[in-house]
């Protein structure tokens, strides 16, 4: 039960067709969140907006590693895991946008996408929130004797919340089937591990809790693919949680109002050299993987699927003011 | 049936657990210790501790692990030990039970019933014995209730576990050993509608949970007095019965709130706003409130008895409101 | 030291129709204090005697018009000397005590005070005897008990009668000259709502009773909430949403001629205090005892014609507001019920609207709105 990282060397072999979907997905985020911050400053998107870039490996990878039927928990930066998952990036775009044909009907904005259809179960923009609903989760499969196990995304400030102990340790000792997946990126907002961690070993801190924990390099897609399929084939096999900690690094700052003062452009620049896309394409680049004509009809492709989400989002309705109380309640009356 | 809201309680529980498979309890100690006021006693014997789950201390794990559970399917019942503990998992109700509908356009709901108990007169001090109800009451989003009675400690349960929304039941500690008569039959009670009591026609007691039996107390004494003062038991502290409330006084034309919370920012003073907003011309006096002192619950019986709202205090609010010495 | 700032207290517009008033007479004198919503003066306008409050505190400093003068609107009555605070002369020493120039506030209960209004009793002459010595309910009643009855106006009736259809005359053809109508007209089961009544009236005495037009003016209340496109006045040469909901309730006057005063507020109230607002307004319509704010605070009109045995009315905006709601009588109609014919009580609700402040597609969503209340009595 100690912790250790999986050497990046060890994924499976390649195939093409599975290549050009994982590029395929992470492309399709990058462009999406590029999209969005572009909108963001021409004021079609207010409130908070968390990027992913830099991250995508993360949530494309252990997507493959789940079934319909598993439960996902992300936080509020989770716009590639809600395009991970299957989730249109046309109703994405329009729950940010505000309209009526968000995945949230606009009540939720970039930070609260839900598609309970997936079993997307939203956005959780308090740090550390959704553990404990992961776990709850995990216990009505249990109870209900389900197959399915819960994937629990949160950031490494969560780590620091009572939270992610309390949700450890109960999940530990109800021997319940949830994967806790820590996106380490390193800041919490703006405060580095070293400085909010004492022990900054995340893995080590799961297996305090009897939680097996390892760690995965996440910025190779396909090492994370293959990390996230073992933990959670063994989530499913025991029948108890498992951590797995990625390793990761965010390209754009921790919002879109944050000049980035706590990092240094060098620690950006090094990190961008392990841009998971690029990691991926020159996996790709073999002779009989992928071409340069392929990989740009690819990016055509990937463009005109973020072009359609933003015209579907722009055709979107405000949802009427007379509505603002309908479902707080099951009953449609106030 | 002779027996105590405790019992009644217990009954509610046990029930819910036969007829429905989804329902489980789980808590701090519910399971082999009985419960810390014992209302759970017995029932880890009978459904066994998958369904009565003792649960680490870990307030905001198990109330959020009740919330996740209720998105999954089931109907958990999660009992906080007392509402001064039940603020470790408020971030959980009020984040993300109370907001999780609407926040997500109606997709999710939360099924979730959570009891706790509140309340003072048992020496007990500052961290065991306040009265939060009204910080629930202020969310939109949650059903919060209060039964003050047998009928509704054994009735409001099962109508909350029905409900497609969290439910949060606020039992007053005090009322646990309280004995009366319980009809065979009795069950499922509404969960919308505030209760006369006691009528009367010379002024209005609106009160709830651990206070009721002190305002019915007060009633009796002003009824010698030849005052006769109507008794509403609000049952539902969100959302307010406001008929119930208006209702009474334009009968009565004055109003006193017995809250066994604080004055400041509390539910006596929400009520009285709503009064006079819906029933100013109706007044014959200013709306008064019988609060506890505003400061943490003293140890010390004197000092405790002093802070909290008492049948001599509210008779006295009743002679002054209708101008008697 | 506080400047000496006096204001003139001009003959108010009551109406869009009304050109001038006749002071009948002054309820305060010179030296007296007055609070923002005091009635000052009666005015006799077209429409009848009107009580008239000032909304200014201050001191009634000059009387500038004599009782029995008709001047026009806006001509100053009188000057009020508006001081906040300090006295107008602080050099001056305060009278000695026993001949005090301002009058205590009186204490009166909230009850108290609109039953005075009511039963037109002079809370000045009245002694307290509630808690701190105010009035209460019961001063009040017996005040009224030792009183004579209010003396009637002294014009004669027909004279009277003839000044208020010529009123309504130039207010209705200037509101057809001017405005440019749309006429809705929609059906609306009442089954609910009648039932909700029967039960809900089952055992009050009748003064206690709840009518149908309750639920209806409620209901047009609080759909308005959505629809502030017609809780609105036209105003040089543009709507302006009003920010209360006072609908007038048009009351016909017993030998002819309609008042049409306002309920203020009406979406606020519960509907037993609606309907005890209804009442009151129609017995002070009928005396002739209306305020001056509740004949020009309406931001809609709601009249009723049911009783008169009406189907529909198509009604002419009252200007300057923008919209006028009719209902007709309540009658048993066929109706397909889960297959079956049955009788179902309905009502035709139509709306007049100024085409210029909303069109037919917000009037329709309007009437749809106040159906949809109308289906849930229980809620209103």
């Amino acid at each position: 039960m100690t912790s250790g990282i999986i050497p990046a060397a060890s994924p499976p072999g390649l195939e093409r067709e599975h290549g050009t979907a994982l590029l395929r997905m992470m492309l399709l985020i990058r462009r999406f969140e590029e999209k969005a911050a572009e909108l963001y400053g021409a004021g079609k998107i207010r409130g908070f907006l968390h990027l992913y870039i830099g991250e995508e490996a993360v949530a494309t990878g252990v997507m493959q590693a789940l079934t319909p039927d598993d439960n996902i928990v992300a936080t509020y930066r989770e716009h590639g895991h809600a395009l991970a998952r299957g989730v249109p990036a046309g109703p994405i775009m329009a729950e940010m946008f505000g309209r009526v044909n968000g995945c949230s009907r606009g009540r939720g904005g970039s930070m609260h996408l839900f598609d309970v259809s997936r079993r997307f179960f939203g956005g959780f923009a308090i740090v550390g929130g959704g553990l404990p609903i992961a776990v709850g989760l995990a216990l009505a499969d249990r109870m209900l004797g389900r197959a399915a196990i819960t994937a629990c995304f949160f950031g490494d400030g969560a780590v620091a919340e009572g939270a992610f102990h309390e949700s450890l340790n109960l999940a530990a000792l109800w021997r319940l089937p949830v994967l806790f997946l820590c996106e380490n990126n390193l800041y919490a907002m703006g405060t580095a591990l070293a400085r909010h961690q004492a022990e900054t070993d995340i893995a080590a801190k799961g297996a305090a809790y009897g939680v097996p924990s390892s760690a995965v390099d996440g910025m190779d897609v396909l090492a994370v693919e293959a990390a996230a399929r073992t933990a959670a084939d063994a989530v499913r096999r025991e029948g108890r949680p498992h951590l797995l900690e990625l390793r990761t690094y965010r390209f754009r700052a921790h919002s879109m109002y944050d000049p980035d003062l706590y990092r240094t452009r060098d620690e950006i620049e090094t990190w961008k050299r392990r841009d998971p896309i690029l990691l991926l394409q020159a996996r790709m680049a073999e002779p009989g993987m992928l071409g340069r004509e392929q990989l740009a009809a690819l990016e055509r492709e990937v463009e005109r699927e973020v072009a359609d989400a933003v015209t579907f989002a722009d055709a979107g309705q405000l949802e009427p003011v007379s509505e603002l109380l309908t479902h707080l309640h099951a009953a449609a009356a106030p | 049936m002779r027996t105590t809201y405790r019992e009644a309680a217990r009954a509610a529980l046990r029930e819910a657990l036969r007829t429905d498979p989804r329902v489980f309890l789980m808590g701090e100690d519910v399971g082999r210790y009985g419960g810390a006021y014992a209302v759970s006693r017995g029932l880890l014997e009978e459904f066994g501790p998958d369904r009565v789950r003792d649960t680490p201390l870990s307030e905001s794990a198990f109330v959020g692990a009740g919330i996740g559970a209720a998105l999954g399917g089931m109907r958990p019942i999660v009992e906080v030990m007392t509402v001064n503990f039940s603020l470790l998992a408020l971030d959980q109700i009020v984040n993300n039970a109370a907001t999780l509908r609407h926040m997500s356009g109606g997709q999710l709901g939360v099924p979730l019933v959570i009891r706790m108990a509140t309340g003072a007169g048992r020496q007990l001090a500052a961290q065991h014995s306040h009265s939060l109800e009204c910080w629930y009451a202020h969310v939109p989003g949650i059903r919060v209730v209060a039964p003050a009675t047998l009928e509704d400690a054994r009735g409001m349960l099962p109508t909350a576990l029905r409900s497609p929304d969290p439910v949060v039941i606020f039992e007053h500690a005090s009322l646990y050993p309280v004995e009366g008569d319980l009809a065979d039959g009795a069950g499922a009670v509404d969960l919308e509608r505030a209760v006369v009591r006691r009528p009367g026609r010379d002024l209005t007691l609106i009160t709830y949970g651990g206070s009721l039996g002190k305002a019915l107390a007060a009633a009796e004494t002003l009824a010698r007095e030849g005052v006769e003062a109507e008794v509403v038991d609000l049952r539902v502290l969100r959302p307010l019965d406001l008929p119930a409330i208006v209702g009474s006084v334009q009968r009565t034309h004055r109003a006193i709130i017995v809250d066994e919370g604080w004055r400041t920012g509390g539910l006596a003073g929400e009520i009285s706003a709503c009064i006079t907003e819906r029933a100013f011309y109706e007044l014959d006096a200013p709306v008064e409130r019988v609060c506890t002192a505003e400061v943490p619950i003293p140890y010390a019986k004197q000092l405790e008895d002093a802070a909290l709202p008492q049948v001599d205090t509210i008779v006295a609010a009743c002679r002054a409101i209708m101008g008697r010495p | 030291m506080t400047e000496r700032r006096l204001e003139e207290f001009r003959m108010p517009s009551l109406g869009a129709d009304m050109a001038a008033g006749r002071l009948v007479q002054w309820l305060k004198a010179p030296g007296d204090r007055l609070a923002r919503g005091d009635v000052v003066a009666e005015v006799d306008t077209d429409k009848g005697v009107i009580a008239v409050e000032v909304f200014t505190e201050g001191v009634l400093a000059k009387i500038l018009v004599e009782p029995d003068e008709k001047v026009p609107v806006g001509t100053p009555l009188a000057l009020i000397e508006r001081g906040e605070g300090a006295p107008a002369e602080p050099v001056v020493p305060p009278p000695p005590a026993g001949a005090p120039a301002v009058r205590e506030r009186v204490r009166v209960s909230p009850l108290a005070r609109r039953l005075a209004a009511e039963l037109g009793v002079d809370l000045a002459t009245v002694p307290g005897t509630g808690p701190g010595g105010a009035i209460t309910r019961e001063d009040v009643e017996a005040a009224a008990r030792a009183r004579p009855a209010r003396p009637a106006p002294t014009e004669p009736a027909e004279e009277r009668h003839a000044r208020m259809r010529q009123a309504i005359a130039a207010a209705m053809a200037r509101s057809k000259r001017e405005i440019p109508h749309y006429y809705l007209s929609t059906r609306i089961d009442l089954g609910r709502a009648m039932e909700w009544l029967a039960g809900r009236n089952r055992d009050r005495p009748p003064a206690e009773r709840l009518l149908a037009g309750a639920l209806q003016l409620k209901a047009v209340a609080l759909a308005l909430r959505e629809f502030p496109d017609l809780n609105a006045w036209w105003v040089d040469g543009r709507a302006v949403a009003q920010p209360g909901i006072h609908p007038g309730v048009a009351v016909s006057l017993r030998g002819g001629g309609l008042v049409v005063p306002a309920v203020h507020d009406a979406d606020r109230l519960g509907l037993d205090a609606l309907m005890r607002a209804m009442h009151d307004l129609v017995a002070r319509a009928r005396a002739g005892a209306l305020r001056s704010s509740e004949l020009s605070d309406g931001t809609i009109t709601v009249t009723s014609l049911g009783e008169r045995g009406v189907d529909a009315v198509f009604g002419i905006i009252y200007p300057p507001q923008v919209a006028i709601v009719g209902f007709g009588r309540v009658v048993e109609r066929p109706a397909v019920v889960d297959g079956a014919v049955v009788a179902r009580p309905v009502v035709t609700a139509t709306l007049s609207g100024d085409h210029r402040a909303s069109d037919g597609h917000r009037g329709g969503l309007f009437l749809a709105r106040v159906e949809q209340l109308l289906q849930e009595p229980e809620r209103l």
